[in-house]
């Protein structure tokens, strides 16, 4: 490559870098800014912190997400991993449609469908319904994550384990299993955290029930811009890094990028 | 044997197959049944089924002589009479397309420098290309509200330059530019990622080949790694332009009254004026959109593959 040619495309590469980051960072300094606006820095400060442990709103909205989170990525994984052997082993028409399409398709119109269908079924919009519908969409990345893993899979380690006379049952737990072990975990962190992270569809199967943290952020940054936003954002970026981080530890090769 | 795979076939396939008809398939089509039907009093829909005003049980409301009216066309009629709604969608693919072509642009180099950086930095660079992206969608929104709001040090330096060569001062917040900025952030990571698988396997070896027969730069460029890239372009589009399109968290925390899309219309008619017949008409018409956009993109996605082969 010339020098001159990688000195550009170095140039538009930090450029992008700096696009993807410097709004984050921004984000976190302010967090620790002693003025009510987002704009000079007056001095470094804890108070948007305190005053969001002692939000009752935010609290109850941040237990609602981990709650609707753990139950989204225990339902999910076990779905989503039997969806993804599925594919894997038979050749099926229906279950990779239903797998795939809400994934491919915007989030708001299984939002929507789903508010109909709840509403019909004379259900609470609530915690439940939440719950229901993150599971539908998480599904389909599991899945796809446990088949990418399965489809890496030396198959004649299963063959050796049944001419040594494993049943097929034994073959699946002591050989399939720990080997997409690493995926399953993949997914279900994937599944927690599109769970936790998920406003649209949220947003439109919730109700008036239950808040959780996005639709509690949303509600504020559509009032005003307050740097309270800017310390739970701050938060909520270092559990998403902790979770990746325990990922990595968990489960190194799923992080590859695909 | 073939009977016991069978049974293990529907064991495995079976409880997300049937949770998916549930909480995924069922609704879909209710929902575009209920394009066809009237909204409630009160909102919501007009209820086919309820209680008979002589016995009192719920029955079937819906009879031969009366289906006229419970079930209409006019839904549609109205999406197509009325040009606002035809221009807004029009409007969102506007949004979209610029979106998918920004992307594309900031996109390639990134994801060409990764794909020619030594081994064992691809995967750093690549996972920091990812991390942002981790983090929650409303936030990233959130940081472009703090940049483009007026006490912005980014607004007060554009308006500065724009104060010296005679411009009066601009609002960033609340207009296209906004929407299109922040729709450009939270999507640029699609772009990135299909754009390195595919150009991490080109072979290097054509481009000293063309070198050594004469080619400048641009030429290498265009005649072999564009072409060869195609596949990854297009997906990468289809992953930026389907999402964008239905976007509506991002026009309606920045974009105003001016810079909404489909999706805030889809959201008014569900949760404001809840007129939920027309919501799910453009809804339709949205899942339409998308349809006719991926099959588009598989089918030149593959004729890309083919070329390149």
């Amino acid at each position: 490559m010339h020098s001159k040619q990688s000195k550009w495309l170095w140039a538009a590469a930090l450029l992008a870098y700096a696009f993807l980051y410097v709004p984050l960072i921004i984000v976190v300094v302010y967090s620790f800014n002693d003025s009510k606006l987002n704009a000079e820095w007056v001095g470094f400060t804890f108070k948007w912190y305190d005053m969001l442990f002692k939000n009752e709103q935010m609290l109850v909205a941040a237990r609602n997400s981990l709650l609707i989170a753990i139950v989204t990525s225990v339902c999910a994984t076990v779905l989503g991993t039997l969806a993804g052997l599925a594919m894997h082993k038979y050749k099926l028409r229906l279950l990779p449609l239903l797998v795939l399409t809400p994934i491919a398709i915007p989030e708001i119109l299984m939002g929507v469908s789903l508010l109909i269908f709840f509403v019909m079924l004379n259900m609470t919009l609530g915690l439940v319904s939440v719950a229901l519908a993150h599971i539908a969409f998480c599904i389909g990345f599991v899945a796809i994550v446990v088949r990418s893993r399965l489809q890496g899979m030396d198959e004649s380690l299963v063959e050796a384990a049944r001419d040594l006379g494993a049943t097929p049952v034994q073959a699946f737990r002591l050989v399939t299993m720990p080997l997409i072990m690493p995926g399953i975990i993949a997914g279900a962190l994937m599944a927690f955290t599109l769970s936790i992270d998920d406003f649209v569809i949220t947003f439109f199967t919730a109700g008036a029930g239950a808040s959780t943290l996005p639709l509690q952020i949303y509600s504020m940054i559509r009032i005003a811009v307050t740097p309270e936003v800017n310390a739970v954002s701050t938060l909520l970026m270092v559990l998403t890094l902790c979770l990746i981080l325990l990922a990595s530890k968990l489960a190194p090769s799923a992080l590859r990028a695909e | 044997m073939a009977k016991s795979n069978r049974i293990n076939k529907w064991l495995i396939s079976g409880p997300p197959l049937l949770y998916l008809i549930i909480f995924f398939a069922i609704p879909s089509l209710i929902m575009a049944f209920a394009a066809f039907r009237f909204p409630g009093d009160y909102g919501g829909l007009l209820p086919l089924i309820g209680p008979n005003p002589d016995t009192g049980a719920n029955e079937l409301l819906v009879t031969a002589e009366n289906w006229r009216d419970y079930l209409t066309f006019e839904n549609f009629g109205l999406f197509f009479t009325d040009s606002i709604y035809v221009e807004l969608f029009a409007k969102s693919f506007w949004y979209a397309g610029i979106t998918t072509l920004i992307c594309l642009a900031m996109a390639y180099p990134l994801a060409w420098l990764i794909a020619r950086s030594p081994k064992k930095y691809r995967d750093l660079m690549i996972l920091l290309v990812i991390l942002p992206f981790w983090s929650n969608f409303l936030i990233r929104v959130y940081a472009w509200m703090i940049i483009l709001g007026p006490q912005g040090y980014f607004s007060m330096a554009i308006n500065q330059v724009l104060g010296l060569i005679g411009i009066g001062p601009v609002q960033l917040m609340f207009s296209h530019v906004a929407v299109i900025i922040v729709l450009v952030y939270v999507h640029l990571p699609f772009m990135v990622l299909p754009l390195y698988a595919n150009l991490e396997k080109h072979d290097m070896a054509l481009l000293d080949a063309a070198q050594d027969l004469g080619a400048s730069g641009w030429q290498r460029f265009w005649k072999i790694t564009w072409p060869l890239s195609l596949p990854g372009v297009w997906a990468g589009a289809a992953l930026v332009f389907i999402p964008a399109l239905g976007m509506f968290a991002v026009p309606d925390l920045v974009g105003g009254t001016d810079g909404i899309m489909i999706g805030n219309l889809i959201k008014q008619q569900f949760l404001d004026s809840r007129d939920w017949p027309f919501g799910s008409v453009l809804s339709i018409m949205l899942t339409l959109a998308v349809l006719l956009l991926a099959g588009f993109a598989a089918l030149i996605g593959r004729g890309g593959k083919r070329n390149a082969l």
